[in-house]
C-alpha cells in the first residue's frame, strides 16, 4: 500500500478515478479507454505541476517519505547484487544504522558506505532510525581506510536525521568520532562521491560527507539542523517548520548554488518514491560519469583540489 | 590592575571588551560561594582562589595569560558575517549581527593573534562566548583558517581555544561547512608538521566538539569545563531519564579517553610551553 502526503493527495484521487474506470469496464464491459487515457494525462500534467512548484518543507517531506528508497536499496540494485556488506568497527560492535562494503558498477570494484533507515516499525528500531552511534563513523573509516589500501573508489550515500544523542554515543565520543572523519576523508587517496539521498542533517551526515565530489538528490536536504528542531530552538515553537525550512536554503538548488555541494540528480517527476528504479539508475550514471573524471588524476593533485574546495566555503565582508 | 595589565602599546580596546572588574566589586563563586575582590580575582587568572572553579573568560584574558608580557599581534581583524541566505527567524540575522557587534566591539565569536609564549612564536585562535554564544559561522572559518595559515608562514605551533555551542544556525550549510573547512586547513598545519594544541573550554560542544575542537595532536581542557557533541538537555531528552553526576565534565572525557590532559589555567603557560619544547627537542 503506498502512502501519499499531504500535497499528493490530488494523485490519489486521479489514480483511483483510474482504477475505478478500470474496474467498470472490467465489470459491465463498457468501454471506458477513452476515460482512462483521459485521466492518465491529468495525472501526468498534475503530477508535473505539483513536482514543479514544490516548497522547501515539501522537499523535506519528500525526503522522508516511506516509500523512498533507502541506501540498501540503491547499492544492491546499482551492483546488481554483486554488494558484498562488511561489519564492525573493530572495536565496540556493530552499528546497523551505518552500513558499508564492497560492491561492483559495471565491473568496477567500489566502496560503498552509507546510512541505513528501517523501512518498516520493526526495523526502524533495528537501524536506530538511520542515526548512528561513534561505532558506525569508526566502522565506516575503517571501511574508507581498506579501500585506500586497495585502491578502490569511496562512495558514500548519506540518509540520516543526525548521529544519534545518547548516553553511550557521547561516552565513546561521538564528537570525536565525527570530526576524526571529517579530517581523515581530506587525504584520502582514492576517489571519494559522496551522495544525499534523503536527509543530510548536520554533522550526523557530514561525519561520511567529504569527498571531490557531492552530490544531493533533487528532493533531499542538506542542512547545519532539521527544519523542526531549528524552528523550536529560534521560533520556541514547532510550529515554524516551513518557514524554518525556507529560511535554511536546505534545498538541492539552493544548496548548489552556495556552492556547498557540487551537483544535483535529479529524481523522475513525481520524485523516487514512485520511481525507484529510474532514480537509482540516475545515480548510478551519476557516479560512473563522475569517476570517469575523477579516477586518471593524480591522487595527491585530487586530494589537493578536495582540500582546497572545502577551504573556500564561506561568506564574509571585510573591510 | 597589577598582573593583568595591558603592556603593549597600540593595542585599544574598549571596555565593554575586558571582563570588568572596577574596583570596589567583588566576585562571589558560583561553586563555593566565597566572594573576594574582583581585582583579586582577575590576578587569579579568573580562577577560584577555594575551590578551582574555573570562571568563563574570553579571548583578550586568554592572551594576556598566554602572551609574553600580554604582548601579541591580533590580525585577520575587520572580517565579518555577510548574509548570502538573508536569513530571518524572528529578527533578521543582519540586525543581530549588527547588534552583537556594537554591544560586543567584536566581528564575531572568535579573536586570533600571535606573539611569544616564553620567547617562542605562538599563534592562537580564541572563541568568545558572548559573540552569539560562541557560535561557529563563515568569519568563525576564515579567522581559523587565516590562523592556521600564519602559523605555518611562521613554522610555529598552533593552538585553539573553543567554547561554543556549536555551529551557527542563522548561517546553516554555510556554517555547517566551517566544521569541513577548518578540517581541511588542519590537514594543511599537519602536512607543515606543526603542532596543533585543542584547548577545550566551558562550554565546547556541537560542530565545535565534532571538528576542530577533538582533532588536537594534544586535547586538553580546563577543570569542570562541559564538553559534548548534543548537549545535556538533549542527551537527557533521548534517554528519558537524569544524566549521571559530572556526564560531559572535562574529567569524564579524560576517564573516557578523549583528553590527553586536564589543565589549571594557572599552570597553562607552564604546561603548553613545556610540551611544545619536548615536542621540539
Ligand atoms: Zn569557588
Amino acid at each position: 500500500m503506498a502512502n501519499y502526503l499531504p500535497f499528493e493527495e490530488p494523485i490519489l484521487q486521479i489514480e483511483e478515478e483510474i482504477k475505478k474506470a478500470k474496474e467498470i469496464e472490467e465489470n459491465s464491459g463498457v468501454d471506458t479507454s477513452k476515460m482512462v487515457k483521459d485521466l492518465e494525462k491529468k495525472l501526468k500534467d498534475t503530477t508535473k505541476d505539483i513536482f514543479e512548484k514544490l516548497t522547501p518543507w515539501q522537499r523535506v517531506q519528500l525526503s522522508r517519505h516511506p516509500d523512498r528508497p533507502y541506501t540498501l536499496e540503491y547499492i544492491n540494485t546499482m551492483t546488481a547484487n554483486t554488494f558484498v556488506e562488511l561489519h564492525g568497527d573493530r572495536g565496540v560492535k556493530d552499528d546497523k544504522a551505518m552500513i558499508g562494503g564492497f560492491g561492483q558498477l559495471d565491473g568496477q570494484t567500489i566502496m560503498f558506505v552509507g546510512q541505513q533507515k528501517g523501512i518498516n516499525t520493526k526495523m526502524r528500531q533495528y537501524r536506530n532510525f538511520g542515526m548512528p552511534n561513534p561505532e558506525g563513523y569508526r566502522k565506516a573509516l575503517r571501511l574508507f581506510r581498506l579501500a585506500e589500501k586497495f585502491n578502490k573508489p569511496i562512495v558514500t550515500l548519506i540518509d540520516t536525521p543526525g548521529a544519534f544523542p545518547g548516553l553511550e554515543a557521547e561516552e565513546r565520543g561521538q564528537g570525536e568520532a565525527i570530526a576524526r572523519n571529517i579530517y581523515e576523508m581530506m587525504t584520502l587517496k582514492v576517489p571519494v562521491i559522496c551522495i544525499i539521498l534523503g536527509e543530510g542533517a548536520s554533522g550526523g551526515a557530514l561525519g561520511i560527507g567529504v569527498g571531490d565530489k557531492v552530490m544531493m538528490m533533487e528532493n533531499s536536504w542538506y542542512s547545519v539542523i532539521s527544519p523542526e528542531n531549528c524552528s523550536t530552538i529560534l521560533w520556541r515553537s514547532w510550529d515554524y517548520k516551513e518557514k524554518a525550512a525556507e529560511a535554511l536554503k536546505l534545498t538541492s538548488t539552493d544548496m548548489k548554488e552556495l556552492k556547498l555541494v557540487d551537483e544535483v540528480i535529479k529524481e523522475p517527476v513525481g520524485g523516487a518514491h514512485r520511481h525507484h528504479e529510474e532514480a537509482i539508475m540516475n545515480v548510478k550514471k551519476a557516479i560512473l560519469k563522475t569517476l570517469e573524471k575523477l579516477s586518471p588524476m593524480d591522487p595527491d593533485d585530487r586530494c589537493q583540489k578536495r582540500v582546497e574546495k572545502f577551504c573556500k566555503m564561506g561568506v564574509f565582508n571585510s573591510k | 590592575m597589577g598582573w593583568f595589565t595591558r603592556k603593549k602599546e597600540g593595542i585599544v580596546t574598549s571596555t565593554a571588551e575586558k571582563k570588568e572588574t572596577p574596583e570596589g566589586l567583588w566576585y562571589k563563586c558560583p561553586k563555593c560561594k566565597s566572594v573576594v575582590p574582583a581585582d583579586e580575582h582577575a590576578k587569579e587568572m579568573f580562577v577560584c582562589k577555594t575551590c578551582e572553579h574555573h570562571d568563563r573568560i574570553g579571548s583578550l584574558e586568554y592572551f594576556q595569560i598566554l602572551f609574553d608580557n600580554g604582548k601579541y599581534t591580533e590580525f585577520a581583524k575587520g572580517i565579518y558575517s555577510g548574509d548570502p541566505l538573508e536569513f530571518e527567524d524572528t529578527k533578521k540575522y543582519v540586525d543581530r549581527i549588527k547588534n552583537e557587534r556594537t554591544k560586543t566591539g567584536m566581528d564575531d565569536a572568535i579573536r586570533v593573534a600571535h606573539g611569544k609564549m616564553n620567547g617562542e612564536d605562538f599563534v592562537v585562535a580564541a572563541m568568545d562566548f558572548k559573540f552569539i554564544g560562541g557560535s561557529m559561522g563563515s568569519v568563525v572559518g576564515e579567522k581559523i583558517a587565516r590562523a592556521i595559515d600564519k602559523a605555518i608562514e611562521l613554522e610555529c605551533p598552533f593552538m585553539i581555544i573553543s567554547k561554543s555551542g556549536g555551529a551557527r544556525m542563522m548561517e546553516a550549510g554555510l556554517s555547517l561547512m566551517q566544521m569541513a573547512k577548518t578540517s581541511a586547513k588542519l590537514t594543511q598545519l599537519s602536512a607543515a608538521k606543526l603542532p596543533f594544541i585543542s584547548l577545550l573550554t566551558d562550554p565546547t560542544t556541537g560542530g565545535v566538539t565534532a571538528s576542530f575542537a577533538m582533532l588536537g595532536d594534544l586535547n586538553i581542557s580546563e577543570p569542570g569545563a562541559l564538553i559534548g557533541f548534543a548537549g545535556p538537555r538533549v542527551v537527557k531528552e533521548t534517554i528519558g531519564r537524569d544524566l549521571p553526576e559530572g556526564f560531559q565534565t572535562a574529567e569524564f572525557l579524560l576517564e573516557h579517553g578523549f583528553l590527553d590532559l586536564i589543565v589549571n589555567r594557572k599552570e597553562l603557560k607552564t604546561k603548553l610551553s613545556h610540551l611544545l619544547y619536548m615536542f621540539k627537542n
